[in-house]
């Protein structure tokens, strides 16, 4: 279980609520856990490959999991996971 | 979908000083609300943290963007937009900007020529992820 925190630009994917509880041990059972409850949700967290894309960062606590076990990261019922979009762009 | 975003005057301002004086890209968070109109109150500049070419591109911090997240929930405000210019190119977005755009979010782009201000437009991505303009109405 994981408190899961979803960022403003995909709240209209889980009724417009930013905090869910979330069952799984670790990252990646949450996602597939949310992925199911939300189906919406699913073509923005996993790539067609059903990996999660280089545009989505997954935090847990404070820590991107590409820093820990990357999918496999452990949680706990209080861990907060947060989706966390990459924000960027340029002109060219 | 809806085609105005409301923003104070005095918020451009603050946009306008915190990207001209500077052949880099600068960008950051918009803050507002929106229950009838898509109304932006305040801004929130960050740095650009880009790896490449910071004159043609521009990222956010992810650990600046929760910040972000927890300061509009905080103060009652919702987090509505990105704001980033484009130095001696028009405010039009690019395919790289399209391609990392997220859906509900205003992309609001300020061409600045020769380090001083030129126009602004703001952008939203529609349900086939193609860019819209929002018409930009200061009060």
């Amino acid at each position: 279980m994981a408190i899961v925190f979803i960022p403003t630009p995909l709240r209209k994917f889980t009724g417009n609520t930013s905090k869910l509880d979330i069952s799984g041990h670790t990252v990646r059972e949450v996602i597939d856990t949310l992925s199911s409850n939300f189906p919406e949700l699913k073509r923005h967290l996993l790539n067609a490959d059903g990996r999660i894309p280089s545009f989505i960062n997954v935090f847990v606590n404070d820590d991107d999991i590409r820093n820990l076990q990357q999918e496999q990261t452990p949680v706990e019922g209080k861990t907060i996971v947060s989706i966390v979009p990459a924000i960027a762009g340029g002109s060219k | 979908m809806e085609s105005n975003l409301h923003i104070g005057k005095s918020v451009v301002v603050e946009m306008i000083a915190s990207v001209e004086n500077t052949s880099e890209e600068r960008c950051g968070f918009l803050f507002g609300n929106a229950t009838n109109s898509r109304i932006i109150t305040s801004i929130m500049s960050t740095p650009n943290i880009s790896t490449e070419d910071k004159r043609r591109h521009f990222a956010i911090d992810p650990l600046k963007y929760l910040h972000a997240e927890g300061y509009a929930s905080h103060n009652n405000l919702e987090l509505l937009g990105i704001f980033h210019s484009h130095p001696n190119e028009r405010a039009v977005p690019s395919e790289t900007d399209r391609k990392a755009a997220q859906p509900f979010l205003s992309y609001v782009i300020l061409s600045v020529l020769q380090a001083k201000f030129s126009a602004i437009r703001s952008w939203r991505l529609n349900h086939d992820r193609l860019f819209e303009e929002e018409v930009i109405i200061q009060y």
